[in-house]
């Protein structure tokens, strides 16, 4: 077993969206700065950093997690999916984002690529949630914008659809 | 807000952790899911020279039934936890105090030997061990021992566990036919600390009653069961014991209120439940 | 109202296919979201920088006041990556005091000089290659403090015996007016009743997610800065740091990004970082790039100035209210900084808010206490004047056995009487709060709610409805802040009024739009409302505009008022840009005209087109005209200027300045909210459910409601932070104790009730552009009170304090708490200072004892985690310490002594423990009784934490002190070989310990 020594820069790799990134961080550098400043993905981003906020919320092996309460080298060989992941190569949103969007569901957005991947986790494993189900599942995340009403809306909308296109297919 | 500075070991095997243990002791910090030890690394509270990690310790990520317990590994996470089906059966009271730790995205992180090794005063899984009177399997290069909750969470953030020790194991009893269980808390704010945490069993003729975030750590009573003038005098005189102290978000007073109308009706619903 | 989003083709532009678009009104998706969606958004962390810029950490007092007697950088400049470290002296030897709006000896550099005066003050700041590296170093910066006694509460502070801040100032009570309009005196005499109420309104601020961020730069050449940050204006602030940083202003260039993650007002208060990172910018030679830590924002980033307010109504039989008098003590924390105090006068010359109340006093008394310093605050000084008018409407309701409704309604400023001058100077522009009122009523299901609360009362339940109205004004006059100076110093200093706001709209070749205005949005949607506005002049589609709001000081239009606050938006940019689109419409229709041949007026724009009005198909495509300007200038109508970039500034003529008689209108359009709700009340927890809430606003032209109710569901959900869950709290020794966001509780999704929003009445401004008026604050200033009525109505109580916090609810639904026949009562550790008392028994007789006390060995030995100690003096000792609970340990400098020495009695023993973790103080009495041929310890206690351990630690601090003063004495009663009780030897005291507080032995 290796130990990785403070003050080295180690190589950390992992898959970002679906593509192979590498970088190096020392032992007890945050895998949000790491993904924000060596990988340069800086849609994921910062509140508290510690664990409250939710902002920095990304999916890690497919489960929603805080990037500030993971450390850098935690991430290596893990399938990591940030918010700059969501929406079509072309740039179409998903029926998430376009929600958000329809619903006035952002204001500042510096809260909102947290809130879109714990929806997304969630929405995966809770397709057909009630509106008080959404509200204890964003529980995690703070907006100080938009008093979360317009977020709530678009999360049950975005539910509703989703379920309409995997029953039509 | 940066953790200062510390080496780093992902361990692949129980051993090669009990070595760095061995070789560190006080100075090593194991982390698994790191839910709370993250926070306080970032605020530099906690200045480990290493850290262990253990999160991918797949031999310890399981959940067994044994006689008369069940019992999680130490890289279990609360989610697996909650998404065990036997769950609710097996250990209804952990499966109604989980729901309330954090949220679910850390909760997909932090496992159940995590929190019992944070021993945070108001946690609801040291409170579930201590009220359960279940116990935790710790290992050293030494031996491997296994230490009852009361024994093992000794105060404040502290517990029983020596520097060259881990936490592999956590045995919750399993419940018992006839018997309820029965968790309730109050918080400021849904997933915040519990202000007051009260987990109930009834059975056999007894009333056990745990409280977290009272005293520094899970304050357990036992009575026989009694009528609920009784009750009352009992959970006075608890609530009295236990004291509390005053923070900014509720008043010792208030804490000791808690003790007793919630301690109330949480011992209800633990004998309306009884099976 | 309902209202849809408009139609799109193309689904992220949210455009209307109509052949005349109207886009202002609609409820048109923003333009600002699929960056934003996307995760492409550019806020400061995301822009990459210069090579080679530092990375800032700044070094924070642990004391809520205390004298800093050195500061010893030595090694901390010496590890590796750190390149300097500047301390308060070094700004103050570089820098001029950061002035206010008066003339104060109060000096104030945004970093600690030779004091420090509250928990979380720069002292240092550490420039390094990274965050990690420079958070190292602040921990080899040795600071030695001389702790002084703090003050925190403001009533207090303006005691003659209070700790004093600032000596140069002589007083905490920093700036005093009184104010006098109309016949207070008189109508309170001839008054048929009178009431009095005190209220007290607490700190807080509305934390955006998104910290301060600052990139300084200092420009070797010039001798000035280039600075990035996201700073939200004022720019009356540029002014100050440029006069601060010993520049020409236009050597301080200044630039916005495009993005900012929310403010609320607080983002203002980032100008004093902006001052010191330059320096340190400039003594380190490179860029410097500081990004704001969540315990840094919480600490000391900025609050609203929490108050006392007595105030005193005189009103007859029938409820109506003749004069009121306010006396505010308003606590602005250590500092005052521009524009500080604004808050209080904002709002002054709305101290009668909605009412037709002809007369009305005020006095002001600015203080200072140990606490953050202030800035702005969504709601800006509105929270806490309306909740003492509406508290006092709500009382008379109550003394009269009136519904307060009905009060309120006899009150109000009559409908058709406005534009209103009220007493104190507003002049309120429009509005109609009866007929809103009325409207609210039927639509929002009053009576229903009335049948619901008696229902809920019949079952044995409290139940409470609550009222509020509140006159929300927008776009501040920039002379009101003078209303402060007597008449006298007003004339000496110079006429202060208006409020500038800039825009340029330019259309390129092509026939596309690009707009400048001098707004600085953190979110607001600034960018689809002008987009929408510009769009609608020159008949462009939407996506054909593009707005950009990253003000840079050295190329773009701006004022001393620029920038994004007090609702200036609707009102003020608004304004300017539409004038600047209009005046662009014009020049493009005279342009037209020669080739449309119609006259100018009769040409119309549409559809990317310019149209002769009465004939459809006589028309120019819009670039083809753009075109024209751009490329043939001599083509254009005589006189005209080449090309199409109309640049406009506007001031509106009503911000008068200050009147000899000290009265102001403080803002230009003046919205009206009312609102009411319903709550119920656990008896058992004491917790809130809100059971109804509805909100009705008029803000006069909505320019889209999607945008418009944003800001109302944002307001509420801050304002339901303020009246529930959020505070600064503060020890009473000063120390700060939210230091986290699991302290400072910010509500989520999952606390936020339902919100009824209704726009019954839009009373166009007369005096802005569009009709628009502010509509982001409003419910900052109705929803705390309207709950606190709410509290009262159901229980019947007069002294309602926010926020409502269970504990303090259940202590006044309960009665005395039950003892307990068996179970001796403890005494409750209080607060932050943490008292206790207890006693040990020990072997040998006090004469023993005493020697053991005053001997380095017996102190060594007691000590907890004691790894040196020396005597320095006549009963003084310096030792080094490991104190911590479970894995939380730090290494401490303490200095033990002994004093008040009364052989072998009683001693009071002393000691200041100072590290990583924070400091304490401590003071402890012990006295020594003989008992059974040993000797029995009493001890009484006295701590004081603060810094780090305090701030992130409120939980659980207090006990780990209690247990490490517990510690002390067994250990010391064991160095001394314990007695039990009936006075036998344990035998082994390590046992003892070790069951008691683990094996850490």
């Amino acid at each position: 077993m290796q130990v990785l020594k403070q003050s080295e820069r180690h190589r950390v790799r992992f898959t970002l969206n679906g593509e192979r990134v590498e970088g190096l961080a020392e032992p007890r550098m945050l895998l949000t700065d790491f993904i924000r400043h060596e990988i340069g993905a800086t849609g994921t981003h910062v509140g508290c950093e510690h664990g409250i906020c939710g902002a920095c919320t990304i999916r890690v092996n497919g489960k929603a997690v805080r990037a500030c309460l993971m450390l850098a080298v935690q991430a290596e060989g893990k399938e990591i999916e940030t918010v700059e992941g969501l929406a079509a190569k072309d740039g179409t949103l998903s029926a998430l984002q376009a929600a958000f969007h329809r619903n006035f569901a952002l204001q500042c957005g510096y809260c909102t690529p947290g809130f879109l991947m714990s929806l997304v986790d969630y929405l995966e494993k809770n397709p057909n949630p009630t509106e008080a189900d959404i509200r204890i599942a964003l529980s995690g995340n703070l907006c100080r914008c938009t008093g979360y009403a317009e977020i709530v809306n678009a999360a049950l909308e975005a539910a509703r659809e989703i379920q309409a296109l995997s029953a039509s297919k | 807000m940066k953790p200062a500075n510390f080496d780093y070991a992902r361990c692949e095997r129980v051993e090669s952790a009990l070595d760095l243990l061995a070789e560190h002791g006080d100075d090593a910090r194991i982390i698994a899911g790191g839910q709370s030890l993250m926070a306080m690394l970032n605020m530099r509270l906690v200045r480990p020279s290493i850290v262990v990690d253990i999160a991918s310790l797949d031999e310890l990520a399981y959940v067994k039934e044994a006689a008369g317990y069940v019992e999680f590994g130490a890289t279990v996470t609360q989610a697996a936890a909650e998404a065990w089906p036997a769950l609710r059966k097996r250990v209804p009271l952990v499966a109604a105090a989980l729901p309330h730790i954090g949220h679910f995205q850390t909760r997909n992180r932090g496992t159940i030997c995590g929190s019992l090794c944070h021993a945070d005063p108001s946690s609801e899984l040291p409170l579930c061990l201590a009220t359960l009177g279940g116990d935790v399997v710790l290992r050293s290069r030494r031996k491997k021992r296994v230490v009852g909750a009361l024994d093992f969470q000794i105060g404040l953030l502290s517990t029983a566990k020596q520097p060259d020790e881990m936490m592999v194991a956590a045995r919750y009893p399993a419940a018992r036919s006839g018997w309820g269980y029965a968790f309730r808390e109050i918080s400021r704010r849904h997933g915040d600390f519990a202000i007051v945490a009260l987990a109930a069993v009834v059975g056999d003729g007894k009333i056990r009653l745990g409280v977290g975030g009272v005293d520094d750590k899970p304050a357990v009573h036992e009575w026989d069961d009694m009528d609920d003038d009784s009750l009352a005098d009992a959970l006075n005189d608890f609530a009295w014991d236990l004291g509390g102290g005053d923070d900014i978000h509720a008043t010792a007073r208030y804490r000791r209120e808690m003790v007793r109308r919630l301690g109330k009706k949480v011992i209800g619903e633990a004998r309306q439940c009884r099976s | 109202m309902l209202y849809k989003n408009m139609q799109s083709t193309d689904s992220e532009a949210g455009v209307a296919q109509r052949p005349r678009q109207n886009y202002v009104g609609q409820r048109v998706l923003r333009v600002e979201n699929p960056p934003l969606l996307r995760g492409h958004g550019l806020f400061i962390d995301d822009m990459p920088v210069k090579a080679g810029t530092l990375h800032a950490a700044i070094l924070r007092s642990p004391h809520a006041h205390a004298e800093i007697l050195s500061i010893d950088v030595t090694d901390a400049i010496s590890l590796p990556g750190v390149r300097a470290v500047v301390t308060g002296q070094d700004v103050a030897a570089m820098t001029d005091p950061l002035i206010v709006g008066f003339a104060t000896p109060m000096r104030y550099h945004g970093i600690a000089v030779d004091r420090v005066r509250y928990v979380g003050e720069p002292v240092a700041i550490v420039c390094a290659s990274d965050r990690y590296l420079a958070e190292d170093a602040l921990d080899h910066i040795r600071v030695e403090y001389r702790p002084l006694p703090a003050v925190v509460d403001p009533i207090a502070a303006a005691a003659s015996d209070a700790p004093i801040l600032h000596p140069a100032v002589g007083s905490n009570v920093v700036s005093y007016r009184e104010f006098r309009h109309g016949e207070t005196d008189k109508a309170f005499a001839e008054a048929k009743r009178r009431s009095e109420i005190v209220i007290t309104y607490p700190r807080n601020s509305i934390t955006p997610i998104e910290g301060y961020a600052v990139v300084a730069e200092h420009l070797l050449d010039s001798g000035g800065y280039d600075v990035i940050s996201n700073f939200q204006g004022p720019f009356s602030l540029h002014p100050v740091m440029a006069r601060a940083l010993r520049i020409p202003g236009n050597r301080l260039r200044h630039r916005s990004p495009p993005n900012s993650g929310g403010s609320f007002g607080s983002k203002l208060a980032l100008f004093p970082y902006i001052v010191i990172l330059c320096i340190a910018s400039r003594l380190a030679g490179r860029p410097v790039k500081w990004i704001e830590d969540r315990l840094e924002h919480l600490a000391a980033a900025s609050a609203a100035p929490n108050r006392v307010t007595r105030i005193e109504a005189a009103y007859d039989d029938d409820g109506i209210v003749s004069a009121l008098r306010l006396k505010h003590w308003d606590d602005h924390g250590a500092y005052l900084r521009a524009p500080m105090p604004a808050p209080i006068y904002r709002m002054h010359g709305l101290s009668t808010n909605a009412y037709g109340i002809k007369h009305v006093d005020v006095f002001n008394h600015i203080l200072v206490t140990n606490k953050c310093p202030t800035g702005a605050v969504r709601g800006f000084g509105g929270p806490q004047l309306y909740f003492a008018v509406e508290r006092m409407m709500h009382t008379i309701a109550g003394e009269l056995k009136l519904d307060p409704l009905e009060l309120i309604r006899r009150n109000l400023i009559p409908a058709g009487s406005f534009p209103y001058r009220a007493p104190a100077g507003a002049l309120i522009d429009s509005g109609d709060y009866q007929r809103l009122i009325d409207e609210t009523v039927s639509g929002g299901g009053l009576d229903e709610l009335r049948q619901r609360r008696d229902t809920a009362r019949r079952q044995g339940k409290l139940y409470g409805i609550g009222f509020a109205v509140v006159v929300e004004p927008s776009q501040s006059n920039m002379g009101y802040i003078s209303t402060l100076k007597t008449g006298i110093e007003r004339e000496r200093s110079g006429q202060k009024d208006g409020a500038v706001a800039a825009a340029t709209v330019s259309m390129d070749p092509l026939g596309t739009v690009s707009v400048v205005a001098d707004s600085v949005p953190q979110g607001q949607g600034h960018q689809t409302a002008l987009a929408q506005i510009v769009a609608d002049q020159l008949g462009v589609k939407i996506e054909d505009v593009v707005v950009n709001l990253e003000i840079d000081t050295q190329k773009d239009g701006w004022s001393i008022a620029a920038g994004n606050y007090s609702c200036r938006f609707a009102p003020a940019v608004a304004s300017a840009t539409h004038l600047a689109a209009v005046r662009l419409r014009e020049k493009l229709a005279r342009i037209a005209a020669s080739s449309l041949n119609v006259p100018p007026d009769n040409v119309e724009f549409a559809d990317r087109k310019v149209f002769a009005r009465d004939n459809a198909e006589n028309w120019l495509s819009l670039h083809r005209v753009a075109g024209q300007a751009h490329w043939s200038p001599a083509s254009l109508p005589d006189g005209m200027a080449p090309a199409l970039r109309e640049s406009v500034t506007w001031s509106a003529p009503e911000l008068t300045p200050t009147s000899a008689r000290d009265e102001i209108n403080t803002s230009l359009a003046y919205g009206f909210g009312f609102d009411f709700c319903g709550i119920e009340i656990a008896r058992e927890t004491g917790e809130i459910r809100i059971d109804k809430y509805v909100t009705s606003h008029d803000c006069g032209t909505i320019l889209n409601p999607g945008l418009a109710d944003g800001q109302i569901h944002g307001s509420f959900a801050a304002a339901i932070g303020a009246s529930l869950y959020e505070e600064f709290s503060y020890g009473e020794d000063g120390s700060f104790l939210s230091g986290t966001f699991a302290d400072y509780l910010v509500a989520t999704a999952a606390e936020m009730p339902k919100l009824d929003i209704l726009h019954p009445v839009q009373s166009p401004s007369p005096f802005t552009r569009l009709g628009a008026k502010g509509i982001a604050e409003g419910n900052q200033y109705s929803t705390p009170v309207c709950l606190a009525n709410a509290v009262a109505d159901a229980l019947g109580r007069g002294d309602i304090t926010v926020p409502l916090k269970p504990a303090k609810i259940l202590e006044w639904i309960s009665g005395d708490e039950a003892k307990s026949r068996s179970v001796a009562a403890k005494a409750s550790p209080k607060g932050s200072s943490i008292n206790g008392e207890g006693l040990a028994y020990v072997a040998g007789d006090p004469q023993t004892v005493w020697s053991a006390l005053l001997n380095e060995n017996g102190l060594r030995a007691a000590i907890p985690g004691c790894e040196r100690l020396e005597r320095v003096g006549e009963n003084a000792f310096k030792a080094t310490v490991t104190l911590g609970v479970g894995p939380v340990k730090g290494s401490f400098k303490a200095d033990i002594g002994l004093s008040d020495l009364d052989e072998p009695r009683s001693a009071v023993l002393k000691g200041v423990l100072s590290g990583l973790l924070g400091t304490a103080s401590g003071t402890g009495l012990l006295t020594l009784v003989p008992q059974n041929g040993g000797c029995r310890i009493d001890y009484r206690y006295e701590i004081h934490l603060s810094g780090q351990a305090a701030m992130v630690g409120g939980r659980m601090v207090n006990a780990a002190a209690r247990r490490l003063i517990n510690e002390f004495f067994l250990r010391f009663a064991a160095s001394l070989g314990e007695v039990n009780r009936a006075g036998t030897s344990l035998p082994s005291w390590r046992a003892r310990i070790k069951s008691l507080f683990g094996a850490q032995q």
